[in-house]
């Protein structure tokens, strides 16, 4: 009796469980290394910022080619005031906890961006004035004419004012400090997906937000989408070959070939709008990690154009990146305002002439330094520094090499603890005023936030604050083009290559590579198997 | 003047005796009639002359970072380098070294951390299986309770464990140099518990014999009583275990440098290499994962079955 009544329940619960299994859909989606935190403006860094798009939203976001789109703006345009931008939100969206987003919010979340600790102050720098004119409108007053700000607000994420209140998260969190605040492990975004569970480095769950706005206008077919990071090229590789994740977004060069060969995946190819590059340490009077002492070698210009001669960047994309990558001679990816193909030189490799400067400069046996790298964060990092061990040793250079993860690497770069390293700089508002604000600026409090080459230059700094104030777009990119002569010839940093993407996922699943490498998963919709 | 012409023949003839008594001991009857330990034997030696005599022998420094061209990346086996025509018997990894010569410098840090270990585990675990077993009371207590808890962990994670705290302590520029330190450390300190209580067991037998209460009526002080009667008899077993620990010590190095935590890549050990190589296992270059394990799998095996035939010669139950 009772077996049978259990069976009856069991078949029932089973019929339940399959008529439900045809509309439900998990997506398990690997990368190398996890977000960094889930504060929406501690942290400019790409996996962080791909991750929080799902869960939270600019006001306007970017699509696979990176066209602007409307997300919690509805619209937006220049007032007959040449400073002041009007943005018109989107009316009846709610938060994931169910309260309602007004002006109120993006006003909060942009003052909460400026604050000291906040890693996106760069890109509010020309804001003067935030006004608020009714429960959906918004002025920005700029300092002066910026027709470039709605290209630096595609990730700034908006918060909301009472959520972030109610738990003691009004203040960003200092990341380069190992400071935690309730936004680091919490979430209450507009966006897609509803966090349900994170474990830092392990996975992070999220489910589909029934009550979206943009239902209807985007597919949302994802159900349940689990995030989880896998440092290992080779495991990563394998739990997709095995089923366990759907959607892999780093894959190792050495794999493409063989993935692109199994039916039953798919591999899309693409490239970043991201420079990978050296950069050196040249403003302190002596190197910590080098054996010369009293001077140090990085300021003299000839050591560093010396260094970026004896960068062998073909065989580097021949060897380490097999042929996934465009070398490049200058840190803005083609695409980006400014990029010329005249700037983009890449000097002839040459050994001779590398270690004739270097003697010139007064090192002709060279020196030792430590070369500080990510081993998660960029395709194939750890490989391409230790290439870069081996070229340097030709010219007399010892680099010890200090290869670690991301979340250690990051904050030592940010505290200034290096002398070299190895950093890639994607360019999402696509203006070369973005690398300047962040990597050639002065490190201040607004301004300089990843340049740790200690490089310091008045006529730069004054020319960057120039660019968010330039109406007239012929003499903004003749500042922009006289910038780029001067900082070539510094060469504070060595470019390395642009690095191409590929994405692999199972068969029912199209996600274009994305330019800024940030897939918006909203948009997938499920490929019917049986057609 | 007949004392200095007698002396050398009989030292002659002493050393003659010894190795006489050697040659008809059981202990070498048993190797002379096990092929397998003279096989094990042999292979560990040549093993140990290769890594000993790698700078001379391997094609190239695989240690030296200005030696390797990266343009000769991925070559297979018996293919030459474009730039220098120099031949890779085994092939090339991912940054253009050559195999054969990295599995030379290789063995040679799976070797060095392997022995340096079993010796720093050894002095440690005997020292303190010795001072329990002769102190005994609470300072037996204490150590023994250490050894147990220690002993409820894998090696593996103990080693773990203390490479973490070891990297912890240690500023990051310092990391690879330090490496190989603090690796040592690491895989002796998750040990040394077998050693103290083996040495804890026979000491406890030996302290109540006659020789040992011999030498207290005499006057002997403890330590030396300890060092010189106690430790020479018990010090048997203990070089069985060391000889075990040590192929167990070689294949800890080669899981922690698998795991990416041992020594670094620009001085690759055995597991290193095999770390890098299964990066490329689905991308059909075969050849920078199959050497090292095979180099490995030889190694280990050459040591822990040289060590299973110490065990069984020394022990009389087993004959």
């Amino acid at each position: 009796m009772l077996t049978g009544a259990r069976l009856f329940f069991a078949t029932l619960l089973a019929g339940a469980l399959l008529a439900g299994a045809a509309e439900a859909r998990t997506v398990v989606w690997a990368r190398s290394g996890d977000a960094l935190t889930l504060d929406p403006h501690a942290q400019n860094e790409g996996p962080t910022h791909a991750l929080n798009h799902h869960i939270y939203e600019p006001l306007i976001i970017r699509d696979p080619q990176g066209k602007p789109l409307p997300a919690l703006a509805e619209s937006w345009e220049i007032t007959s005031d040449p400073t002041v931008w009007e943005f018109k939100l989107r009316r009846g969206v709610k938060f994931h906890d169910g309260r309602p987003f007004t002006v109120d919010d993006v006003i909060f979340s942009f003052e909460r961006a400026m604050q000291p600790t906040s890693d996106m102050k760069s890109l509010l720098s020309s804001i003067d004035q935030l006004i608020r004119v009714d429960d959906y409108t918004l002025q920005i007053k700029t300092k002066g004419p910026n027709p470039l700000l709605p290209a630096n607000l595609t990730d700034l994420f908006i918060m909301s004012k009472s959520w972030a209140e109610e738990h003691g998260a009004t203040k960003v969190q200092d990341f380069k400090n190992k400071e935690e605040n309730y936004a680091v492990r919490h979430a209450n975004g507009t966006g897609p997906f509803v966090l349900v569970s994170r474990e830092p480095d392990v996975k992070t769950v999220m489910k589909r937000n029934e009550n979206y706005w943009g239902k209807g206008q985007v597919p949302l077919e994802i159900t349940e989408l689990v995030y989880v990071p896998i440092k290992s090229d080779a495991t990563r590789i394998a739990a997709l070959l095995s089923g366990e994740v759907d959607f892999v977004q780093d894959v190792p060069v050495q794999d493409i070939q063989r993935l692109q060969q199994d039916e039953n995946l798919r591999v899309v190819i693409g490239p970043e709008n991201r420079a990978i590059f050296l950069g050196m340490n040249v403003g302190d009077p002596e190197l910590k990690s080098s054996n010369i002492k009293g001077r140090n070698p990085f300021a003299d210009k000839r050591v560093r154009h010396a260094i970026n001669m004896a960068v062998n960047r073909q065989a580097i994309q021949k060897v380490v990146m097999r042929g996934q990558s465009i070398p490049t001679g200058i840190i803005a990816p083609p695409g980006v305002n400014g990029y010329t193909k005249e700037l983009d030189v890449i000097p002839p490799h040459d050994i001779e002439k590398a270690k004739a400067l270097l003697a010139e400069a007064g090192y002709p046996d060279g020196f030792s330094v430590s070369l500080h790298c990510p081993n998660d964060r960029y395709v194939n990092d750890e490989a391409i520094c230790q290439a870069i061990v081996g070229q340097l040793a030709q010219i007399g250079i010892q680099v010890n090499l200090v290869s670690q993860s991301k979340s250690l690497h990051f904050p030592a770069l940010q505290k200034n603890e290096v002398d070299f390293y190895l950093l890639g700089w994607g360019v999402p508002t696509f203006d070369s005023h973005y690398i300047f604000a962040y990597l050639y600026h002065t490190k201040t409090d607004k301004e300089g936030g990843w340049n740790s080459t200690r490089y310091s230059n008045p006529k730069i700094d004054e020319m960057t604050a120039s660019l968010t104030q330039e109406t007239d777009l012929a003499k903004r990119n003749q500042i922009i083009a006289e910038m780029w002569k001067i900082l070539q010839d510094e060469t504070i940093y060595i470019p390395i290559h642009i690095q191409t993407l590929a994405y692999a996922m199972k068969p029912d699943l199209d996600i274009p590579v994305d330019i800024s490498n940030q897939p918006k998963l909203k948009f997938v919709r499920f490929k019917n198997q049986q057609q | 003047m007949q004392k200095t012409y007698s002396q050398p023949t009989s030292r002659r003839e002493a050393l003659g005796s010894t190795l006489r008594r050697a040659w008809d001991s059981d202990l070498a009857w048993s190797f002379r009639h096990s092929p397998m330990a003279i096989l094990a034997s042999f292979t560990t030696l040549v093993f140990f002359l290769l890594a000993l005599f790698a700078p001379w022998i391997a094609p190239q420094n695989a240690f030296d970072p200005g030696a390797i061209r990266l343009e000769d990346g991925f070559l297979e086996p018996m293919e030459r380098s474009s730039s220098t025509g120099m031949l890779y018997v085994l092939g090339t990894d991912s940054q253009g070294r050559d195999i054969l010569s990295a599995i030379l410098y290789g063995s040679r840090i799976s070797l060095l951390v392997g022995f340096a270990s079993v010796g720093f585990s050894m002095v440690l675990g005997v020292t303190l299986g010795l001072i329990a077993g002769f102190v005994g009371g609470r300072t037996d207590a204490l150590i023994m309770r250490i050894a147990d808890i220690q002993l409820s962990f894998p090696a593996i994670l103990i080693a773990l464990l203390v490479f973490g705290i070891g990297r912890g302590l240690i500023p990051p520029s310092q990391h690879e140099q330090m490496a190989i330190i603090v690796l040592i450390i690491a895989i002796g300190l998750s040990h040394w518990a077998q050693y103290a209580r083996t040495v804890r067991g026979s000491t406890m037998v030996e302290k109540g014999k006659e020789y040992v209460q011999a030498a207290r009526v005499m006057g002997r002080s403890s330590l030396a009583i300890m060092r010189e009667h106690v430790l020479p008899n018990v010090i048997g077993p203990v070089l069985v275990i060391a000889t075990i620990n040590l192929a167990l010590a070689i294949i800890e190095e080669a899981t922690l440098s698998f795991l990416g935590v041992g020594v670094p890549p620009t001085q690759p050990s055995l597991g290193t290499l095999i770390r890098v190589g299964q990066q490329f296992l689905f991308s059909g270059e075969w050849w920078i994962l199959l050497f090292p394990s095979l180099a490995l799998i030889i190694l280990a095996l050459a040591v822990n079955l040289f060590g299973d035939w110490l065990r069984d010669a020394l022990n009389p139950r087993l004959k």
